[in-house]
């Protein structure tokens, strides 16, 4: 993540240097890690995102299915709160680019995974 | 830095509590991949995510705005839209960095705009398919076709007769190179295997020759 700089106020301008690699936007499966304890003052949302990402990463899409808010809501807390340094997130790295297979790599730890099941 | 000071102390064990659902991912885990299953409803795409998952399928929404997108980059939320649209999913940790997320997203034509999110980044789909209803499975065909997203065709099996494999493959008008098989999406072993099999279709397409179309 780069340092702020003031034209950053701006968070979605924020989100757009340092964020996602789609669409300026947080993939449903980016995993949300709590960089701060909640705070006086926090809305009630972003004191339970900071609760359940707090002893372990917790992808965007769960967020949604805890807080009972739509996955677009929870991205536009997600934004505020990155923009803020409240959280960081892990961005998916073997997700494959449109129109490409995945690589190998990744579809061999994939079956090595399904096989232990 | 604890939030004692702004709750009542009873209250942070209870938020903090783990339960089924809240089954924690290990705090090393830094890769989330996806695998779509897609298929009409009822079908057995929840039944098949559950039967795989290391948490109980989880359910929540997304917004539903004009054809073709959500409201991710809308600052605002409109107030027309109230339409939202509901998607089951659940998890397997594959190794200390890679969680493996398996949605269930309806096929229908008017949740397009939902599959484009899921599939931004898939590894692939399974296209879950009810003999009784074939066409059901048709737009989700060809939606990943145009997509050139890669997928297998399971047939979930509710009764002991149905049709063949050949004429379900007929009926799908299936190219003969996407596997097609049968399953039991209540059965871990059985899902298991249509998820190993979408794998090893991928890994396969890696082999055809450049230029070749690979779905």
């Amino acid at each position: 993540m780069s340092a702020r700089r003031h034209e950053q106020e701006d968070p979605d301008r924020y989100f757009t240097i340092t964020g996602g690699r789609r669409d300026a936007s947080l993939d449903l499966v980016a995993l949300v890690v709590a960089e701060i304890g909640p705070l006086p003052g926090m809305s009630s949302e972003q004191v339970r995102i900071l609760r359940l990402c707090r002893d372990a990463p917790v992808a965007v899409v769960e967020l949604s299915a805890h807080l009972a808010l739509p996955v677009s809501v929870v991205r536009i807390l997600l934004r505020d709160m990155l923009a803020d340094g409240r959280i960081t997130v892990r961005h998916p790295v073997s997700a494959p680019e449109p129109e490409q297979l995945p690589d190998l790599e990744t579809l061999k730890q994939v079956l090595v995974g399904l096989h232990q099941l | 830095m604890d939030s004692t000071n702004s709750d009542p102390p009873a209250a942070g064990p209870a938020l903090a509590e783990p339960s089924p659902e809240r089954a924690p991912l290990r705090g090393t885990a830094a890769d989330g991949l996806k695998i779509v299953v897609v298929g009409g409803f009822g079908v057995g795409k929840t039944t098949m995510v559950g039967s795989v998952s290391e948490i109980r399928p989880l359910s929540t929404e997304e917004l539903m705005t004009r054809a073709g997108e959500g409201i991710d980059e809308a600052d605002a939320v409109p107030e027309k839209t109230t339409t939202t649209v509901a998607f089951d999913f659940g998890r397997i940790t594959l190794n200390d960095r890679q969680v493996l997320y398996l949605f269930g997203a309806p096929g229908q034509q008017r949740f397009w705009f939902l599959w484009d999110q899921l599939f931004s980044g898939s590894l692939g789909a399974v296209v879950l398919v009810d003999t009784r209803r074939i066409e059901d499975s048709w737009y989700a065909i060809d939606r990943l076709e145009h997509h050139r997203m890669p997928f297998v065709v399971a047939v979930n099996r509710f009764a002991e007769r149905g049709p063949s494999l050949p004429k379900v493959r007929a009926a799908l008008d299936l190219d003969e190179h996407v596997p097609l098989v049968e399953c039991d999406a209540r059965l871990r072993e059985s899902s298991k295997s249509v998820l190993i099999e979408l794998v090893r279709h991928l890994t396969r397409l890696h082999d055809r020759p450049a230029g070749e179309d690979a779905r």
